[in-house]
């Protein structure tokens, strides 16, 4: 396996008049190529900060990055916290790239889709604009939007949504990157096309060789496509493991909760859903002790530490498989086999 | 038993104007195409479809907050199609409507005791009690604290702000409740809250829904009947669990295959039909069968002869070759 990416402890915060934001508090996390790694979190879990910490996108004014973040390119190891601005742009495109959530606000309504996937292409590989161009139809063409030739002069508008998405992994894919950021890919699609784009997204993936970053909050879309995943609460990662022990035996009562709270087309369809009582808490003002403690039903169970006022580390608890609580693993066992996806039961 | 709401060929083409100051029409947007359901007391029919097919639309054309191009609409067995907008107010106190977006249905400077009180000002109804107490009470019930009377929308998370949406739709006790994606815009946690919010009000009250989404397992978890639709026009309509088990339409298929299920084995194994192409522009459909130009199963016959809705067993299905 070739290591691409290594993020070590992690931590980003915004300073507010409010007081300081801690969008991401003490991640890691590795990527291998070939594999597809999933953040799975609910909005303001931190998911998305970490995603455009790893391309050095946050305004370095208005953030505090500490931690290490390094990208495996074919020119060495960088730490993306530690490096500059000229560095950084030698990575972005190249060694790592990203397709952004909204596709109908993230490409210029003025210039041509082939003027701008021409762009993303020319700055890394310094091109004629005639073999720009031919390597657009050509991306176009892999990422299956038919008539290329015509379609490379078109505008954003004259693409739909789901032919949007295919011209931003096209730009993404571009430099032939090793690494592939996909900040919610599909949460702007309708379920038909995001399953044409999910199975594009395999296909180059087999294809290329890269490694997946995939950022999402459903997780319908990692079930299908993720290979290891990252469960995060608050902005810290709360379990940990491969996409079977998440969905088959969760260690965390967070991601016994999260898949409980789900509705599937193949479940019973009748009956209560066990949601998740209460809301997360503020960034701001985060508790003591576990962030999840005052909306966790097994928070009274706990023996021999307090959930309200000591905070748990994520340890493993079995071999690539980490969670972070204080209950006892039998417990926490039993509890999970209770919540766990039914498999195969379709 | 008189069916709560029934639609008749119901249709609303908006008019699309050449440019900004032309009168002259360039053509019509057929956002909702000729349906035809009922909903019987007590009664949930989901509706779903991807984005551009319809189904918000025929929400709002319902309680008549559209004006429909053709068809009729009869409530409680009253044909409410040509009734004027005075005459309809009568109405509205029986039929309400949860919107989408809980960050824009709320107004901002309001306090969430006047945006909840307001179907009672509207309607000149004083609750027993006083109007204070009733919102109180409502807030109570949808699980607010009733001591944030005074405050206003952006003090409120998501979730809760769908709630103060609920509580001002279940004011006057109505009998009918358009629910449009009341859940698409809340994360899962806080989605099954509402859910559940949902079906203990409609236990307690014996209100009917219509339950209007684009993700098909929220639907069928809350629906007693489903109907699909694409396009403007419903393709299948069934009972929820023949539906899902034994769904008879083509696009009812794709529809259903294409949902990720959080099951990573199932994931693995199953089969998965995928659609080519994009939903076609509603402005100008495709003639026939208006799921054609993506059905795999399309012949000559489809291009031509639009499919009437059928009955296969306890499901109606609009298509020449139903599975």
């Amino acid at each position: 396996m070739t290591r691409l990416l290594d993020i070590n402890d992690l931590h980003v915060t915004f300073p507010t008049e409010d007081g300081n934001v801690k969008a991401v508090d003490g991640l890691s996390l590795t990527l291998d190529a070939g594999e597809t790694v999933a953040i799975v979190g609910e909005s303001g879990s931190g998911k998305t900060v970490t995603s455009l910490s790893v391309l050095g996108l946050h305004n370095k004014k208005r953030t505090r990055l500490t931690g290490e973040i390094l990208v495996h390119s074919e020119r060495g190891v960088v730490d993306v916290v530690s490096c500059d601005d000229e560095e950084l742009r030698k990575l972005r495109g190249s060694a790592v790239a990203m397709i952004f959530q909204d596709p109908m606000s993230s490409l210029h309504p003025y210039y041509s889709i082939g003027n701008q996937l021409s762009e993303a292409y020319r700055v890394v590989t310094k091109a004629s604009k005639k073999d720009a161009l031919k390597r657009c139809v050509e991306m176009l063409d892999l990422v299956g939007i038919p008539e290329p030739q015509k379609r490379v002069k078109e505008y954003p508008h004259q693409f739909s949504g789901g032919m949007r998405q295919r011209v931003m992994i096209a730009m993404a894919i571009i430099n032939n990157p090793r690494i592939l950021i996909a900040d919610e890919p599909t949460t702007a699609l309708d379920v038909t096309v995001q399953a044409q784009i999910l199975s594009l997204l395999k296909e180059l993936q087999r294809e290329f060789n890269m490694g997946i970053l995939l950022i999402t909050h459903d997780l319908g879309v990692v079930a299908e496509v993720a290979d290891r995943v990252n469960v995060m609460y608050a902005g810290k990662v709360v379990e940990r493991g491969t996409v079977d022990d998440i969905y088959y035996r969760p260690l965390a009562p967070y991601t016994m909760g999260l898949l409980s709270s789900i509705p599937s087309v193949y479940g019973k369809g009748t009956g209560r859903l066990s949601a998740i009582p209460g809301q997360p808490p503020s960034l701001i003002s985060l508790p003591e002790g576990c962030s999840f403690a005052s909306r966790c039903s097994f928070a009274s169970q706990v023996v021999g530490a307090s959930c309200a006022t000591d905070a748990p580390q994520l340890i493993e608890d079995e071999p690539g498989h980490s969670a972070r609580c204080h209950l006892a693993l039998a417990d926490r066992r039993t509890a999970g086999a209770k919540f766990a996806a039914k498999g195969g039961t379709a | 038993m008189t069916p709560i709401v029934k639609v008749e060929n119901l249709t609303k083409h908006f008019p699309i104007k050449k440019n900004a100051l032309a009168r002259r029409k360039a053509g019509n947007v057929k956002a909702v195409d000729g349906i035809s359901f009922e909903i019987a007391p007590g009664e949930t029919l989901g509706m779903v479809g991807e984005s551009g097919c319809g189904k918000t639309t025929a929400g709002r054309t319902i309680i008549k907050l559209y004006e429909p191009t053709g068809g009729k609409i009869y409530f409680e067995g009253e044909d409410i199609t040509e009734i004027s907008p005075s005459a309809m107010r009568s109405y509205r106190s029986k039929m309400q409507i949860i919107f989408q977006d809980p960050f824009a249905s709320l107004n901002p400077r309001h306090t969430i005791g006047r945006i909840i009180a307001a179907p009672f000002e509207i309607q000149n109804i004083t609750p027993e009690g006083g109007v204070k107490r009733a919102v109180q009470t409502l807030m109570e019930r949808v699980g607010l604290n009733p001591e944030h009377y005074n405050r206003f929308p952006h003090e409120f998370s998501g979730g809760q702000r769908q709630r103060i949406g609920i509580a001002r739709s279940i004011a006057l006790k109505p009998k009918f409740i358009v629910a449009d994606e009341p859940v698409s815009a809340l994360d899962v946690s806080i989605q099954a809250q509402i859910i559940n919010l949902l079906d203990d009000l409609q236990t307690e009250f014996g209100m009917s829904f219509l339950f209007i989404a684009h993700d098909l397992s929220v639907v069928q978890h809350i629906s007693d009947r489903v109907a699909v639709m694409y396009l403007g026009k419903i393709m299948e309509i069934a009972p929820t669990t023949d539906l899902y088990a034994a769904p008879h339409h083509p696009y009812t298929k794709a529809l259903l295959s294409a949902v990720p299920v959080p099951d990573p084995q199932t994931e693995r194994t199953r089969e998965r039909i995928l659609l080519h192409g994009d939903l076609p522009s509603p402005m100008n459909p495709p003639t026939g069968c208006v799921f054609n130009t993506r059905c795999w199963k399309a012949q000559d016959r489809c291009r031509i002869d639009e499919p009437e809705l059928l009955q296969i067993g306890a499901s109606s299905v609009a298509c020449h070759f139903p599975e």
